[in-house]
């Protein structure tokens, strides 16, 4: 599991990074994206991965951390994404205006010279 | 100490979210009760950071004020810690905020839609990072301001700020992800976020996880000097802070010394002498990015022909002779490099305010503002009457823009008789007379070169300023129309910087027992991590 989730995060990070470079507004958009994901499945990854193990003991229990999914890193994701979602819904509207206001999806907000 | 008093911490975040919230309600109509409720906020919070301030410099205080979100035991709680960096931050921002505010009132409020909320969230942003204690909430904050900066650099639309936001965001929103990898890979390691906690913890890290920890640090210290505009990070930068509208590109000063802020408590919070193995951690690398920082500001003042971008790059100059100042790592030198943090920022929000001012009537500044009224669809003539109405003109315009001209310049290139020089002189003195002197052999390689860049960048700064002031302030036939209101912020902010060189005695006094603090991490980490239960105890039977 632990690589098939490593080669998860490096296709997604590696696909973000290519796109993000890319001079198309919409194409930063989408590598923002990848890589958001990629960063999310990688803090996910930072609490170990257990499988159908509970983040919480039942009371009176005690257990060792081994035995137990880490529930830190769980709402540290859910808060990420949130906040990705927010501003990558942020960037496309300024996307958006910058395709109205300059009449190109190029980033810099001409096109380049042929 | 009563009850109420112990909440007096977290009003810096709630005060302006309050007020941004319910500003987000009333109509853009009601201009005078909205700018009346921004301006009470940010006086508010200028008395609450002063009073954290007065507490936290007490001498018969533990110099740290802890305050529990929820009142969850520490390790476990997210902590807003106060001590005297963080509380001359607030004030400085507060500072700030109002001078940027008051101008904004004369016209920039209008020239978009929901000025005053973001305004209002920027500063809980703000106030929220330099007091958390907690690393993945400061990202909480980060992002906070991040989001509110993104909405006020498009403040006033148009090409040229659209094109440069875009840019601004992209660049910050890749920058989040990598202080998200950074945290996680901190937390991955040591098992806290705390960051009391993890100064404790760093020591224990064994070798193996070492390597993980370092670079989880290295990443997390990359998104910050990409927020302080460290070179070769800042390219972003001028191109915003000069098209940003100029109350925002004055906030948007104080915004990147919040880098320079992180930068400085994490690293010596983190990885002080008693860290063990990682002690002085990429102090080198710090070293070289702050110096190559002066190197491409003052060269980017030199070359710049737009007074704006002129600023902005002032605004690199500043964080990077700070981070190279700092990263001499002695405790004599940071006091010095606070107060000319502080001196600095001042000055370039007065710059940023002003140049507005004498770039009126000679750029199409006003054509912009026109625009987007017009987009905004709000009533072209009504408002052309209420903006006449606003304040009254001032007499000899051009000798009051003049003299602020000047005392900029003065404060900038580091000259008498304003802070700039005692800041520079400061420095320069702590660099050439450290506490264990003999103990090192002369004077190290650091030290001349820093030296040398204060100077060089100092007079890099005078040629660029004097040009540009010669070109706007001498070579124009129309004098611009200037209110009271505007030029006022400008002027206080000066006489801020006049009160810094006048009382500059007790202010070092101050910035030195911040940095003294700074280097002996224990009080903070005792502070936080021993802060009494239940202080704010809830009332008996109640919540």
């Amino acid at each position: 599991m632990e690589l098939i989730l490593s080669l998860a995060i490096g296709t997604l990070a590696g696909c973000g990074v290519w796109l993000l470079l890319r001079p198309r507004t919409f194409q930063v958009i989408m590598g923002l994206v990848l890589l958001s994901y990629a960063v999310n499945l990688f803090i996910l990854g930072v609490g170990g991965l257990r499988v159908g193990m509970p983040p919480f003991l039942a009371k009176g229990q005690i257990g060792s951390i081994a035995q137990f999914a880490d529930p830190l890193p769980q709402s540290l994701v859910l808060t990420a994404i949130v906040i990705s979602f927010a501003t990558t819904a942020l960037f496309l509207v300024v996307l958006l205006a910058s395709r109205g206001l300059t009449g190109t999806d190029h980033v810099d907000g001409t096109e380049p010279e042929a | 100490m009563t009850r109420w008093l112990d909440h007096l911490l977290v009003l810096p975040v709630v005060l302006p979210l309050v007020a941004g919230a319910v500003m987000l309600l009333i109509d853009e109509q009601h201009r005078i009760l909205k700018t009346a409720i921004s301006i009470g906020t940010i006086v508010a919070l200028t008395g609450v950071a002063l009073a954290l301030l007065t507490v936290v410099d007490a001498p018969e205080s533990a110099a740290v004020w802890v305050y529990r979100l929820g009142d969850w035991p520490t390790p476990f709680a997210i902590v807003l810690v106060a001590d005297r960096l963080s509380a001359l931050m607030l004030v400085l921002t507060s500072t700030l905020a109002l001078a940027s505010m008051v101008f904004s009132v004369a016209r920039w409020d209008r020239a978009g839609a929901h000025f005053r909320a973001m305004f209002q969230f920027l500063l809980m942003g703000l106030n929220g990072a330099f007091l958390t204690g907690d690393l993945f909430n400061l990202f909480v904050w980060f992002e906070l301001l991040l989001a509110a900066s993104y909405g006020l650099v498009l403040h006033g639309s148009g090409t040229r700020r659209v094109r440069a936001g875009l840019h601004y965001i992209a660049v910050n929103l890749a920058t989040s992800l990598l202080f998200l990898i950074g945290v996680s890979l901190i937390y991955g390691v040591t098992g806290t976020l705390n960051m009391a906690d993890l100064a404790i913890r760093i020591p224990q890290v064994p070798a193996e996880s070492r390597g993980l920890l370092e670079s989880g640090a290295a990443v997390l210290g990359i998104a910050f000097l990409v927020k302080a505009g460290m070179w070769p990070l800042s390219f972003w930068l001028p191109t915003a802070y000069s098209a940003a509208a100029p109350p925002v590109a004055a906030m948007f000063s104080v915004m990147s010394k919040l880098g320079v802020y992180v930068a400085l408590r994490l690293w010596l919070l983190l990885f002080g002498a008693d860290s063990g193995a990682s002690a002085h951690f990429g102090g080198e690398w710090l070293a070289f990015a702050g110096i190559a920082t002066i190197v491409f500001g003052a060269i980017g003042v030199l070359a710049s022909q737009d007074i704006a971008r002129l600023a902005g790059f002032s605004v690199l100059i500043s964080s990077g002779t700070v981070m190279a100042v700092i990263a001499t790592g002695q405790v004599g030198v940071t006091g010095p490099a606070l107060y000319y943090l502080v001196s600095s920022t001042l000055a370039i929000g007065a710059l940023f305010m002003l140049i507005e001012l004498l770039e009126r009537g000679r750029e199409p500044g006003a054509d912009v503002l026109a625009v987007t009224r017009e987009a905004y669809g709000e009533d072209d003539g009504d408002d052309l009457v209420q903006t006449e109405k606003v304040g009254v003109a001032i007499p000899a315009a051009m000798a009051i823009l003049g003299l602020c001209f000047i005392g900029c310049t003065l404060v900038l290139a580091g000259l008498p008789p304003l802070s700039g020089f005692i800041a520079k002189f400061a420095v320069l003195t702590a660099l050439f007379s450290p506490p264990g002197a003999g103990v090192t052999a002369g004077v190290p390689a650091l030290a001349w070169a820093l030296l040398g860049l204060l100077i060089f960048s100092g007079l890099m700064t005078l040629v660029a300023m004097t040009r540009a002031g010669i070109r706007t302030l001498w070579t124009r036939e129309t004098v611009p129309r200037v209110r009271v209101i505007e030029i006022a912020p400008i002027v206080i902010l000066l006489l801020a910087t006049a009160a810094l060189t006048i009382q500059a005695g007790p202010v070092m006094r101050y910035m030195q027992a911040a940095a003294s603090a700074l280097y002996v991490p224990q009080d903070y980490m005792q502070g936080v991590l021993t802060a009494p239960l239940g202080r704010i105890a809830p009332a008996k039977g109640g919540t």
